[in-house]
């Protein structure tokens, strides 16, 4: 063998030391009722800009709010948000990519047209000209709802290619054809015989669409097409680096970056095996 | 052959264009918003103006008409004009693509040269540490996002094509190393080097010819992400090129030039995509 296999990065402690984390920071966000009873909108007028505190751990932001409970109230909107897009856009990929490989012939053929058109334009691109065909002017619920929506809308494309290629080689293998010589037919054959097959794949598909999602909406955050204010999310939380003159500076304020760095991190630890099933 | 495959790519560019750009069309007619035209309440019009505003609307109607019309004017080489800056689209992608195209060109250049030489020197060295070394600096770049890369280059002053490398890099390192990684695992690679042939000589003659077709194709795709990445960086780093206009013209609702954007985006992707396919189509060729 030429190149080792790096086994560190395989071993079962660094996956489960992955889950751990990311189960650690899913639970502290959902307990952010508790920990940040003030919410995240509250304003302290007479602690703007202020550094970390007793009274506000991570600081404020420019106008007051206490930075701790935006982290972990827009931690919360992020990695609840983003599994229920990726479900979205699982659900999408198995009924046009699985459909259409099942179906096979025309159908898969014109599905696979429509999933290289979306393809053929870079995500990020794809992602702010949608965006910009809807009002940007609109509540903070209405922009969460919209942009994690539009992920999951529009981020099924490259898993649907897999799973047309898999259902496909399915309607081709000797169980499908012998049920098939049995009299199950349509709809009844591809869900009870095809789909349960695609269950490892679409699950798969899942778990690597969440990362990709909570850094689509980062970026989205940023560029200001994302989550608006006053709700708080990742990308949001982000927008703050912006102002930054040195990363010495004050650098409590890249407490929300590098948290989404090791919850990211944490995803692609877990993902390793899924990723295999994937391909 | 290859003219047939040639042609083969050149219609599936054009179908998916005009697919795109009908695509594109009805959403920007369906879009809210779009039936609303500020210019109609302007004091200065008098009526024959208003009416004749109008009319220019109500012609809009019609999807497929909108469409039609949208490429006819195309066709002469008008794109129409950007709601928000007041100018000619053709003007403002003439102005603006000559600084993206030397940002993703040097950008890809550099990404290209990190990847291949983390991914050679870990296939050479074949030292696990070493290999579990390059694969955390790519993860770890995979894992910031790229307007947090762009943000980054600002605070750092690092050029706009740097960041651009930087955000393409990993995608781009973890195909070639584990192409490369493939390659090197082949029988008959295994075989020269058992037969002591050079290290230069195995690379060049051997698994460069395997692994060559297949990072074409990754060569392919780096381009998109390149693109797609330009955004966050020229919108961040203020830098004035199509990234930034697309960026604006998405925060201005301003759809006509966001059509025409992505449009020629598509383009610019599918010819990647395409010659990428086509000049592994000809070393196979010759190969075989």
């Amino acid at each position: 063998m030429r190149m080792p296999p790096i086994n560190l990065w395989r071993t079962n402690l660094w996956r489960n030391l992955a889950c751990a984390i990311l189960l650690l920071v899913v639970g502290i966000s959902l307990a952010a009722n508790w920990l940040a009873p003030a919410g995240y909108a509250r304003q302290y007028r007479e602690a703007t800009d202020a550094a970390p505190s007793r009274a506000h751990w991570l600081g404020t932001d420019e106008i007051g709010r206490d930075r701790f409970a935006r982290v972990l109230y827009g931690t919360r909107i992020s990695l609840l948000l983003a599994p229920a897009a990726a479900l979205l856009s699982t659900l999408m990929a198995a009924l046009v990519g699985g459909l259409a490989g099942y179906l096979g012939g025309a159908w898969a053929r014109a599905a696979m047209a429509v999933t290289d058109l979306f393809l053929s334009l870079p995500w990020l691109f794809l992602l702010i000209t949608v965006r910009a065909l809807m009002p940007l002017n609109v509540s903070a619920l209405v922009s969460v709802l919209v942009t994690f929506l539009m992920l999951g809308l529009l981020g099924w494309t490259s898993a649907a290619r897999v799973l047309c290629s898999t259902a496909g080689s399915l309607r081709e293998s000797d169980f499908v054809r012998q049920a098939r010589a049995s009299g199950v037919r349509g709809a009844r054959l591809f869900w009870i015989h095809v789909l349960p097959n695609l269950k490892p794949v679409l699950l798969a598909q899942f778990w690597i669409s969440i990362p990709v999602f909570i850094l689509s909406e980062a970026n989205l955050g940023i560029l200001g097409l994302g989550v608006a204010e006053p709700m708080p999310s990742w990308g949001s939380l982000l927008r703050e680096l912006e102002g930054l003159v040195s990363v010495g500076e004050e650098p409590w304020k890249f407490v929300p970056l590098i948290l989404l760095v090791v919850v990211v991190t944490s995803f692609q630890l877990v993902l390793s095996k899924q990723e295999q099933v994937a391909a | 052959m290859l003219s047939r495959k040639i042609a083969r790519h050149g219609l599936a560019i054009v179908a998916t264009v005009l697919l795109g750009g009908l695509l594109s069309a009805t959403l920007v007619r369906l879009a809210p918003g779009f039936d609303s035209d500020e210019a109609q309440l302007d004091p200065h019009l008098n009526s024959a103006s208003v009416q004749a505003l109008r009319q220019t609307r109500l012609e809009q109607h019609n999807i497929f008409r909108f469409y039609f019309h949208s490429l006819q004017r195309a066709a002469h080489g008008d794109l129409g004009t950007s709601l928000s800056l007041g100018q000619p689209v053709s003007l403002l992608l003439r102005e603006r693509a000559p600084l993206t195209l030397r940002l993703v060109g040097i950008g890809l250049l550099l990404s290209w040269a990190v990847a291949m030489a983390m991914a050679l020197s870990a296939a050479w060295l074949r030292v696990s540490a070493y290999d579990a070394l390059t694969t955390a600096i790519s993860g770890a770049f995979l894992c910031l996002p790229a307007a947090v890369l762009a943000l980054l280059s600002v605070l750092w002053n690092v050029p706009g094509a740097l960041a651009i490398g930087l955000i393409v890099f990993p995608t781009v390192y973890r195909y070639a190393r584990n192409l490369l990684a493939k390659a090197y695992a082949m029988p008959h690679i295994v075989m020269a080097r058992a037969k002591g042939l050079s290290e230069l000589r195995i690379l060049f003659w051997h698994v460069v010819p395997l692994a060559g077709p297949q990072l074409l194709a990754v060569a392919g795709v780096s381009v998109s992400i390149a693109i797609g990445a330009a955004i966050p960086v020229e919108a961040l780093c203020g830098l004035a090129g199509v990234g930034q206009l697309a960026w604006q013209a998405a925060l201005a609702r301003d759809l006509p030039l966001l059509t025409n954007l992505t449009i020629l985006v598509t383009i610019v992707t599918l010819l990647a995509n395409s010659s990428a396919d086509l000049i592994g189509h000809v070393l196979r060729g010759r190969e075989a």
